[in-house]
């Protein structure tokens, strides 16, 4: 079963395709490559929702679609949720 | 892929319709009581209330006309009733639909009343659906579908799987000679510079950008936060969509991979040629997908992830989704299901075929699940207060 998805190699998130529980080892499949990418959460990760693949300082910016999707506003580790609680857009602010 | 034939109804001006409805259109809020008394008399008539038409300048009565007519004008629709308050709107609206071949008549209520009026256009509406009900569906090809895109309640799901499904329809469609269109302008940002680099030329590229950053305009003349109560929605977010640059990269998986768009369009305006067109719209869905349909757009794609139930009256909205939760849970709204795309069980290429195969049987006459449940949201845009 494969646990989340990476859209791009370039990409520090990844999108779980089942809910994840906190503390499973994840199997993930990057699609620019084809080719497995492991991680562990250690926060419960909902089907849709973002895991981070490394740690996070306020500030930093996350990459998806190879492409930037905001700033990291709340420290993050790898392995955590990443969404409205710790990252916001870069636009319209 | 090879042209397909679908069965559909050729009308007078050539185009090709899949739907073939007898509408009852008012040029104004007041006229809404005539026309739904009229299709209450008329079976098999639809009346499609509106709230402008009054008092409206400027290019925002220009789009008020360019929808009415091209929703008169519509390929899916065999014959029109007008009806109107005064005379002189309403006659403006007639000859417009009057210009693709098809039957149209317009009815003015002032001087003679609503009762009056209902009379004479059901008489005229009888008719109408009397004749339509004869016209038979011929071959045509499926190159000949002009064809609309645009997603809702999206969520992560989507930029993984229903919406590069549909891109590789766009790839398709347009490969063979079809015509396509994508717009929801504010849900471009965050992915413009890959938007603006699909443009098939330069000028079509300053054009987008010119759009893009005019809707930039607006947002930043109106806005009172950044948007969160707003873009993404609540339904967004809780399928996982954090940014509107995240849920625009989802957006633009529509468009494709390989295709190249020709050209900008206003707010309802017909393409001129084949090819993909970006058109300037709203992100919401009912208010975009009424523009498409005034544009002549007969079939909608529409991607979902969390479970957006929009249909419109006059193009059947096909929907998908990749989300294995919402495919299960809101299965009754629900068309075309490519969540196996997740866990790599269905390639984009064959989840593409499976969305060609159900337009094919859309377009042959299957009522999507959005026509069964009577979703007939006809919303138009307005883009300023009235005079």
């Amino acid at each position: 079963m494969i646990h989340f998805l990476v859209h791009d190699a370039a990409d520090t998130v990844g999108v779980a395709v089942v809910d994840i529980a906190a503390g499973t080892p994840c199997a993930g499949r990057d699609l620019s490559t084809n080719k497995p990418v492991d991680a562990k959460a250690t926060q419960d990760i909902p089907l849709g929702h973002k895991l981070a693949l490394k740690d996070f300082a306020v500030g930093d910016t996350v990459i998806k679609y190879g492409c930037e999707i905001g700033k990291v506003v709340q420290p993050v580790r790898a392995g955590e949720h990443v969404h409205v609680h710790n990252l916001k857009t870069k636009r319209w602010a | 892929m090879l042209d397909r034939t679908i069965l559909g109804y050729r009308r007078e001006n050539g185009r090709v319709g899949v739907r073939n409805h007898v509408i009852i259109l008012p040029v104004d809020d007041i006229s809404n009581a005539a026309c739904e008394a009229v299709g209450n008399n008329i079976k098999g008539t639809l009346a499609l209330p509106h709230a402008y038409g009054r008092l409206q300048f400027g290019e925002d009565l220009e789009l008020f006309f360019r929808t009415m007519i091209g929703t008169g004008s519509n390929p899916n629709v065999a014959a029109v009733i007008v009806i109107g308050i005064e005379p002189g709107w309403t006659q403006r609206i007639v000859d417009g639909i009057a210009k693709t071949g098809k039957p149209v008549a317009g009815f003015s209520i002032e001087g003679q009343g609503d009762i009056a009026t209902i009379s004479q256009a059901s008489v005229k509406a009888k008719e109408y659906v009397q004749w339509a009900s004869e016209l038979q569906r011929t071959e045509c090809k499926f190159s000949e579908l002009y064809i609309s895109v645009k997603c809702g309640e999206s969520d992560t799901t989507t930029g993984l799987s229903s919406c590069p499904t549909v891109g590789n329809v766009v790839d398709k469609h347009c490969a063979i000679g079809g015509t396509a269109s994508f717009g929801e302008t504010s849900e471009l940002t965050g992915a413009e510079h890959i938007v603006a680099a699909k443009a098939a030329n330069e000028a079509v590229r300053k054009q987008f950008m010119a759009a893009f950053e005019d809707y930039t305009k607006l947002v930043f003349s109106e806005k009172t936060n950044d948007l969160s109560e707003s873009q993404p929605t609540k339904g967004n977010i809780a399928g996982g969509l954090t940014t509107i640059e995240e849920k625009a990269l989802g957006n633009v998986e529509k468009l494709g991979k390989k295709t190249k768009f020709v050209g900008c369009l206003k707010p309802a305006e017909a393409p001129s040629d084949k090819g993909l067109w970006y058109m300037d719209t709203s992100s919401a869905a009912a208010e975009a997908v009424t523009l498409w349909a005034a544009s002549g757009a007969v079939v909608h794609l529409f991607p979902t992830g969390q479970g957006n139930v929009i249909g419109n009256p006059i193009e059947p909205v096909i929907k998908l989704s990749g989300n294995p939760k919402t495919v299960r849970i809101m299965a009754d709204h629900i068309d075309l299901d490519v969540s196996p795309i997740l866990q790599g069980e269905m390639t984009l290429d064959q989840a593409g075929d499976a969305l060609i195969e159900m337009i094919v049987r859309t377009a042959n006459g299957r009522l999507t699940a959005a026509e069964a449940l009577g979703h007939r949201e006809f919303v138009m845009t307005k883009l300023y207060r009235s005079a």
